[in-house]
């Protein structure tokens, strides 16, 4: 946890696991979904809207929202309330529109 | 089993579609169960079976109850498909899923919509700001990761989960900087004294009571009809601001947790083409159902608060009817269909009593309402001048409710807005098209669509 | 009851550019339309401006529809003037993709016979795999070929609809709606309409109501032979700009999302979807572009097309009926330009324009003798 966190685990994890943000590794406790978790680190915003830029941040925790989407192992747009923790795992903010690789790998040649 | 033969696939694990699968498996029906979340429970019910002894404590004994529904509906020989993702339902019973990451279709001969509730948006100035979250989403946290605020929060908006969610951090040893509550004490008087048969409800009103009193006895500092409230600061909240009792307050926190009620998720039924109604008392759309909970289309049922808010034990029963219904077991319905008029004996007290504020549903021109596509209520009232009668046009002229959330966000603050601003009646303005995929869903997955085949135990 | 100069039913595309194209003329114009939940090809289109291979056999139709390209820039300009909307027409060219070389010989042949048609001014090309890769980086191998006309283009649909709503507005046409015309009678100095208990009478009435036409049709004795089509269109989430031409099957909206589209299917007056043919244009928009594969789908669906019984344009003023006029057809987005520029002022009885000559409801019974014949 944080000190810029908005909340805390109730008993403090004693089973933890290590996920990257942005660059950033980050330990956090182990079958909780990764909204969950950023929101333990500190992080308060998690994505940048396509349309105007505005910070969105996980809202509803229930997969209604699509508040807080964010990029997971190059996925795009992943819905983090949705999505449990794993080690390992590398997240980036969803800063405006996916990204497509469209021609970086050899792959479709 | 095998899939043409699935007599009743049934969409949502929470209280109406295990109690359903618990009653069809008993009259020897084969039954699926698909659910979103990764195990049964719902979102009332939400992880109960992990839940440590410290949780269920600050949870609550109505939580708690949960486990033997769970546990049974575990047991009961349905076929449970947790973690499947719903993007398509057709009228013939047709359910296509993501399940780890595969696109599949199940094909049953009924069909129950058990998909629950979630809560009504509560569109107020600042409301898209981090930091501002549903009250909803806090018990989440507290249900399914055990987390408690760590900064200082305000609750606002009205309802029983706002007060419920109080207590449990109240046990959880939380200070709430304030409870900021849009209805008024006289509020409960006014409609003891004008709803018919309000007084049947009694038993769930003082339990509702009951969690008020245990918050004045704590001194949280408790607001009565607030309104004009605005969530301020730039980047992320830090206050909120509202009158109450004709005085201006301002509350620092950096957690503000809205709610004003919860509503149908209509999702499946409105993409099904499902006849639905207005419902002035509810605020909101309700699927039409027969007394059985079967819809306007012949085999397709609803239990539950995504037929109409009723609350856990009113969806236990709803899902139990529909099942007699489909074993064709009417006969052995009438002590349910008793207790289910009991149940919903307090509901339209408590409709009464916490219905949200006009403000709060219609908002000033510069609120957001689709936070998907960043559309104001101004901009749909500038929509409806030009001559929108309806959500699917003012969807066309200005993209809101085209976002990935699928209208769940602004559905209805839309069509209240474009009546209000037609002087009709939100029945005439009607909804948005549903239409699927219901979640995302990549295009090589959707390439990919096969049929589900069980597994070899 | 208000009399007007001209009453339009159908407040579509098709309709409201040509209320916008006689608003331009100093027309009096009242627009009736339906409600929300009308069956409207105007919201689900593909927000093509597309030329080539249309019109093959019939020649007049290829002109019609590049005159009505080459006035889009002015009809853009005057939309955008009147309501500040930036329709983000672009007109560089589009690709038609081929996955076989019988779609690609196909394809080569109604080129070649409309090139043939305009006396060899009529571009386009012929690329391979390898070639049209060049131009469009990452088709896949699936995709043998394509072909490419500087003739093609692509505008937003939704803003357009906005637009001639908003344009009509500030030039005083008055939108009349939440209707469903049922009755239409001829008299000595005009028209009257009806739904229901309302009446509305104007000298002029332009038919203009899509699917609808066909029952409007009949009141006034004619046979509109209309019939829906439906076409189901994918949507996926935003992308950052990579697809800068428009092509059949996939096109980039100005707002990143990717429309992929379509399909051709007689399913009567249903517009839902389906999943075999959703699955089917996923299918097709990975064999163009594999990388969209990982591309999330965020919409999609089904709208009905006006298509006539040969599939072109129906522009008609019938003889024993003067001051009314019938307009049907698909492709209203390409031919906004044409119906407000130039078929209003035909209708309008401006001028007396060859070019719609050709698409009238005559050539229908023609055809049917021709059939009877052989």
């Amino acid at each position: 946890m944080s000190a810029d966190s908005l909340f805390r685990a109730l008993p403090p994890g004693d089973h933890t696991v290590q996920i990257e943000f942005d660059g950033t590794p980050l330990t956090v406790p182990a079958e909780v979904s990764l909204a969950a978790a950023l929101l333990g680190c500190g992080i308060r915003h998690t994505r940048e809207s396509a349309i105007n830029g505005r910070p969105g941040a996980p809202y509803c925790m229930m997969g209604v929202c699509f508040e807080c989407l964010v990029e997971v192992d190059g996925q795009a747009n992943a819905q983090a309330c949705l999505v449990p923790v794993r080690a390992g795992m590398r997240v980036r903010r969803q800063r405006g529109v996916a990204c497509l690789a469209l021609c970086e790998e050899g792959g479709d040649e | 089993m095998s899939n043409a033969a699935i007599d009743l696939i049934i969409i949502g694990a929470g209280p109406a579609g295990m109690s359903a699968a618990l009653e069809a498996r008993t009259h020897g029906l084969s039954v699926v169960v698909l659910d979103e979340q990764a195990s049964p429970g719902g979102q009332i019910y939400r992880q109960v079976l992990q839940a440590d002894p410290r949780s269920r404590a600050v949870l609550g004994v109505d939580y708690v109850a949960g486990a033997k529904l769970a546990a049974d509906f575990l047991q009961c020989g349905a076929r449970y498909l947790p973690n499947a993702a719903i993007w398509q339902v057709t009228s013939q019973c047709e359910v296509h899923y993501l399940i780890e990451g595969r696109a599949e279709v199940l094909q049953g001969r009924h069909l129950l919509i058990a998909t629950g509730a979630f809560e009504r948006p509560m569109p107020i100035p600042g409301w898209t700001l981090p930091g501002v979250m549903t009250a909803g989403a806090g018990q989440i946290l507290l249900k399914s990761a055990a987390m408690v605020p760590a900064t200082p929060v305000v609750l606002a908006g009205c309802g029983p989960l706002l007060y419920l969610l109080a207590v449990q951090y109240l046990r959880a040893g939380i200070a709430l900087e304030a409870l900021v509550d849009t209805s008024h004490r006289s509020d409960l008087l006014r409609a003891w004294r004008e709803i018919p048969g309000a007084l049947r409800g009694w038993r769930d009103l003082l339990k509702g009571l009951g969690l008020l009193t245990e918050l004045k006895r704590a001194g949280v500092q408790h607001f009565h009809g607030a309104c004009n409230l605005r969530v301020e600061g730039s980047d992320r909240a830090c206050a909120l601001s509202f009158d109450s009792q004709g005085r201006s307050q301002r509350i620092r926190a950096d957690l503000i947790l809205l709610h004003q009620g919860v509503v149908p998720n209509t999702q499946v039924s409105w993409s099904l083409r499902l006849a639905h109604d207005w419902s002035e008392q509810q605020l909101c759309w309700v699927a039409r159902r027969n007394q059985w909970g079967e819809s306007s289309t012949p085999g397709i049922f609803i239990a539950g608060d995504s037929g109409a808010i009723g609350g856990a034990r009113v969806a236990q029963l709803e899902g139990r009817l529909a099942a007699l219904a489909i074993a064709g077991q009417q006969a052995k319905a009438r002590p349910l269909q008793q207790a289910l008029r009991r149940a919903r004996a307090a509901r339209p007290l408590l409709d009464a009593l916490y219905r949200p504020l006009t403000p709060n549903r219609i908002p000033a021109d510069d609120v957001t309402v689709c936070r998907c596509e960043e559309v104001s209520a101004g901009d749909i009232r500038s929509y409806v001048d030009l001559g929108c009668l309806g959500p699917n046009q003012t969807k066309a002229f200005g993209r809101c409710g085209m976002g990935p959330c699928q209208g769940r966000q602004c559905g209805l603050s839309v069509t209240e807005i474009i009546a209000e601003r037609r002087r009709v009646s939100p029945a005439e303005v009607g909804y948005y098209r549903i239409r699927s995929p219901l979640k995302p869903i990549t295009l090589a997955q959707l390439a990919s669509e096969r049929l589900s085949v069980e597994e070899p135990s | 009851m208000q009399k007007t100069d001209v009453i339009v039913v159908g407040g579509g595309l098709v309709g409201m550019s040509i209320a916008y194209g006689l608003a331009l003329l100093g027309r009096q114009v009242s627009v009736l339309d339906e409600g929300d939940d009308a069956i409207r090809a105007a919201r689900g289109n593909f927000g093509l401006l597309w030329v080539q291979g249309k019109g093959y056999r019939m020649s007049p139709y290829a002109q019609w529809t590049r005159e009505s390209v080459a006035l889009w820039p002015r009809f853009a300009a005057a939309l955008q003037g009147d309501t500040g909307i930036d329709l983000h027409l672009r007109q560089q060219g589009g690709f038609q993709l081929c996955l076989s070389d019988a779609e690609m010989a196909e394809e080569s042949h109604r080129l070649s016979w409309l090139r043939e048609a305009f006396a060899g001014d009529y571009p386009f090309e012929l690329l391979d795999n390898a070639q049209l890769r060049a131009r469009l980086p990452g088709i896949g191998p699936d995709v043998v070929g394509g072909c490419f006309s500087p003739m093609d283009g692509h505008v937003n649909p939704l803003k357009l609809l906005r637009s001639l709503y908003a344009a009509c507005q500030s030039r005083g046409v008055r939108l009349i709606n939440g209707h469903h015309v049922d009755a239409i009678e001829a008299g000595a100095t005009g028209f009257e309409l009806r739904a229901g208990a309302q009446r509305w009478s104007a000298r002029q009435v332009v038919l203009a109501a899509g699917l609808g036409n066909r029952a409007l049709g009949a009141r006034v004795g004619l046979d509109v032979p209309v019939q829906p089509n439906r076409g189901q269109i994918l949507v996926t989430e935003r992308l950052e700009p990579f697809l800068q031409y428009p092509t059949t099957y996939v096109r980039q909206t100005d707002e990143g999302t990717l429309q992929l589209g379509d399909s051709h299917e007689s399913a009567g007056f249903d517009d839902g979807t389906g999943s075999q043919v959703m699955a089917a244009i996923a299918r097709r928009a990975v064999q163009c572009f594999p990388r969209l594969g990982q591309v999330r789908l965020v919409r999609a669906w089904g709208a009905l097309r006006v298509m006539s019984a040969d599939g072109f344009p129906i522009y008609e003023t019938p003889q024993g009926c003067p001051g009314l006029a019938v307009v049907s057809c698909h492709s209203g987005v390409t031919l906004a330009a044409a119906h407000a520029l130039r078929l209003a002022p035909w209708i309008a009885g401006e001028f007396d324009d060859p070019a719609v000559k050709p698409f009238g409801l005559e050539r229908f019974n023609l055809q049917a003798e021709v059939r009877h014949v052989g």
